[in-house]
């Protein structure tokens, strides 16, 4: 006998509530990064160690912010849902655990949240 | 939750079974995300630096351009390289390739080869652009 109402079958979310979203949003994340990352492997190949001048020029182009918007905004995505994946496997005390999770939560917006302001005030105001 | 697995057999933990290269790779696949998840902090300086002036900039660059700065700078792009590396081999399994033992420790030996061979060149490139 299946005791599962209708409605649970129909969502298909199983117990968690939230189905295979999170393992979901990781892949998505990591495809999409594929060829960001590679994108930015080789600007930093030719930007690195380049004066002040040089980077903020390169930076200053639309087409760079758009790239590097898009990266911050996937990679911050894809660590948070890897770093809390690594917290609920390893942290076994529940008050520890949600005090992570905040933490990941926050430090994961904190950076997303510098490096989009860095990127567009440097596109908008050099 | 003591109480209820209390007295109950446990599962066997990592030390009984037999290393292979493939469970390294899982290992190195974390440790190389946490590392990278840390490691946004170097990119968020750089952002913020570049997008705060010169001066500010200037000091930036001569800290990662300094012994310590470039080691770190060269472990990060050997963790960014594996994790990427790993991650394909990820989506391989995700869509049910890969998964014949012995060419997914062949694969997993591949991997580290290759990432340590593309971080070199990485940086070759770096320092012929320079």
């Amino acid at each position: 006998m299946d005791m599962r109402t209708p409605l649970a079958k129909v969502r298909g979310l199983g117990s968690a509530k939230s189905g295979t979203e999170h393992f979901w949003r990781v892949r998505t994340t990591a495809v999409v990064l594929v060829p960001l990352t590679l994108f930015y492997i080789v600007f930093l190949i030719a930007h690195a160690g380049a004066p002040y001048e040089v980077v903020v020029a390169a930076l200053v182009n639309p087409f760079v912010c758009v790239i590097t918007a898009l990266t911050i905004v996937a990679s911050i995505v894809h660590m948070q849902l890897g770093m809390e994946e690594i917290i609920q496997d390893y942290i076994h005390s529940e008050g520890l655990k949600v005090a992570l999770l905040l933490l990941n939560a926050f430090f994961s917006l904190f950076i997303g949240g510098l490096c989009l302001f860095a990127a567009l005030k440097i596109a908008f105001a050099g | 939750m003591s109480n209820v697995t209390n007295g109950r057999p446990l599962s066997p933990h990592l030390q009984i079974y037999k290393f292979v290269p493939t469970m390294a790779m899982s290992i190195v696949h974390r440790i190389t995300g946490g590392a990278l998840y840390f490691g946004t902090i170097l990119v968020a300086a750089w952002l913020v630096a570049a997008a705060s002036g010169k001066e500010s900039f200037d000091w930036v660059n001569a800290i990662y351009g300094s012994f310590l700065g470039q080691l770190v700078l060269f472990g990060y792009t050997w963790a960014m390289i594996h994790h990427l590396l790993g991650g394909l081999r990820h989506i391989a399994w995700d869509l049910g390739y890969g998964f014949e033992k012995h060419f997914a420790n062949k694969l997993a030996r591949l991997s580290v080869i290759s990432s340590a061979a593309l971080t070199v060149l990485v940086w070759i490139a770096i320092l012929i652009v320079r």
